[in-house]
């Protein structure tokens, strides 16, 4: 069924697949929605925590990736006391940390690097950075082109541009509210057996649809969270992998795309995403398709992200994914569990949300999840990012030992 | 509270000065006989440089629109709901805008619309849409 690891194919041809796997994962995350610790302070403990995790030190990471600041990993590695030989400052928003894996998967099947470490670290809930944010670049002056033709008539909240594209579905395919809401619905059921989840009451569609609209037609159920949150995955060699403190969960396949920038009026098509190019290549260097997967971990900033995302990656045809969601598939018990940690919708989301698929990916496929969370059985995640508004995609495609 | 006005920048001036004359300007690529929005230095097309304004109809259809019941940014608590859309104009380009002169509920995809004005304090127009 699968290429052999490192063989080159059309669909591989630098035989990246299986060169490198996650060997290390830590996130910090409260029910409170808030952490203690804060910036550096809280990149610097999910390292520690991430590299204990996989049983390494600081001494063994020779790559770096970060996407918050200025010149973000270099600075990063500075603080860290690390020079590394290899460094990726990508910042695509939330999906940002798929491309890390997907650039250090490359990098390690080149020989460019044999460890990297991607982290991420917010505390928006405690401080309220993404509002200053929001404020700066509206008090800009005209530098991205959304200040000029977007914020005048009310944009400018990432509700507003979803919202968009969700009435458009719903005009298009017939999608209806409680088909978008049956997703937050599932979600919960999750959350509720994740003890450091921020929401974990289980919800019904009508508590989706009872909740108030923050963009017609999404409701305050069907929009993330903001909560603090950080996140640190180990991306190594494979080869030298086997012999860390955990199973090694293989990057089987990596695709990345994007459309348009933060205006919603240049995406072409509001129905289809990026995850159109990035889902179909991150499968074909995987020699796996959607009725592989066993677990989704997929970027949910509003329901309406994971209802294109499961179209877009294949998981049912463009336009079915209402009655894809409707009936629990989402869930636990679910034919397609989907964001078994509660998602950004119920765990945590603190801006980006991307590297947090990525470590629940990995808990699942080594099978260490507890709590009646566990999918049982799972050999092939998926770990799908989706940054800016709907803008640029990544999809990550992991696999046990036994896949290779 | 007055809306965000944004500030024109070299490239921008013709399409807001027209809209002090209630004008609604669409960028124009000669060579591909097509419209820009927003506007560019070049034609995302053929990468020319040589771009030009047309004046458009003002008339389109709705692609898509939201009825925002908060408010997308802090100058826009004092109108909630109203209704932000994305407009195919005739001349092919989708424009970001508000839908106003109905009910927001009233709003609906593919509903044909008109461009109307609402004056910033300088004088220059934001152009809106109404039901045609
Ligand atoms: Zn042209």
């Amino acid at each position: 069924m699968s290429p052999a690891t490192g063989g080159r194919s059309e669909d591989d041809p630098a035989g990246v697949r299986g060169k490198a796997s996650i060997v290390g994962v830590a996130d910090a995350v409260s029910p409170t929605g808030k952490l203690d610790l804060h910036g550096r302070e809280l990149e610097v403990s999910v390292v520690r925590e991430a590299l204990g995790d996989a049983g390494l030190t600081l001494a063994d990471v020779d790559g770096v990736c970060c996407a918050t600041g200025m010149m973000a990993s270099v600075e990063l590695a500075e603080y860290l006391g690390i020079r590394p030989r290899w460094t990726d400052s990508t910042m695509t928003g939330g999906s940002s940390f798929e491309i890390h894996v997907e650039h250090a998967a490359c990098a390690i099947a080149a020989g460019q690097a044999d460890t990297v470490l991607i982290v991420y670290a917010a505390t928006p809930r405690s401080r309220g950075q993404d509002m200053a944010q929001m404020a700066s670049a509206m008090s800009g002056g005209g530098q991205m082109p959304m200040v000029e033709w977007d914020i005048p008539y009310g944009f400018g909240i990432p509700a507003a541009s979803y919202s968009l594209a969700a009435t458009r579905h719903m005009a298009e395919f017939g999608t209806t509210p409680e088909q978008l809401a049956a997703i937050s619905v599932s979600t919960r059921a999750w959350a509720s057996k994740n003890p450091q989840a921020r929401f974990q009451d289980p919800i019904s569609v009508d508590d989706v649809l009872a909740s108030p609209y923050v963009a017609e037609p999404l409701h305050k159920l069907e929009c993330c969270l903001v909560t603090d949150g950080a996140g640190a995955v180990i991306v190594s060699r494979t080869d030298r992998a086997r012999h860390l403190a955990k199973p090694p969960v293989a990057v089987l396949g990596v695709g990345t795309a994007h459309t348009h920038g933060m205006s919603i009026s240049q995406m072409p098509d509001l129905c289809t995403t990026a995850a159109a190019v990035s889902g179909p290549r991150a499968f074909a260097m995987a020699g796996l398709a959607p009725e592989d997967v066993d677990v989704l971990e997929t970027y949910d900033s509003f329901t309406i992200t994971v209802l294109l995302a499961l179209e877009d990656l294949g998981f049912c045809k463009k336009g079915d994914g209402g009655a894809f969601v409707a009936e629990g598939a989402l869930g636990p018990g679910g034919s397609l569990p989907t964001n078994t940690n509660g998602g950004g919708l119920s765990y945590t989301h603190p801006g980006m949300y991307g590297i947090f698929p990525l470590v629940e990916a990995t808990r699942q496929l080594r099978g260490e999840v507890g709590n009646g969370r566990q999918v049982g059985g799972a050999n092939v995640a998926v770990a799908h990012g989706c940054g800016g508004v709907l803008s640029a995609t990544s999809t990550v495609v992991l696999g046990r030992e036994e896949v290779l | 509270m007055a809306r965000f006005e944004p500030k024109a920048s070299p490239l921008t001036e013709p399409f807001w000065d027209a809209t002090r004359d209630k004008k609604l300007l669409v960028q124009w690529c000669p060579d591909c006989d097509a419209g820009v929005y927003w506007p560019r230095v070049h034609c995302p097309r053929c990468l020319g440089g040589d771009l030009g304004w047309k004046e458009a109809s003002g008339r389109g259809s709705v692609y898509s629109f939201s009825v925002m019941h908060v408010a997308g940014n802090p100058m826009m608590a004092d109108r909630v709901p109203y209704v932000i859309g994305l407009v195919d104009l005739d001349e092919g380009v989708r424009i970001a805008t508000n839908i106003v002169g109905c009910e927001p509920a009233a709003v609906r995809v593919a509903m044909a619309v008109a461009v109307t004005w609402e004056t910033m304090s300088d004088g220059r127009n934001l152009p809106l849409f109404e039901p045609a």
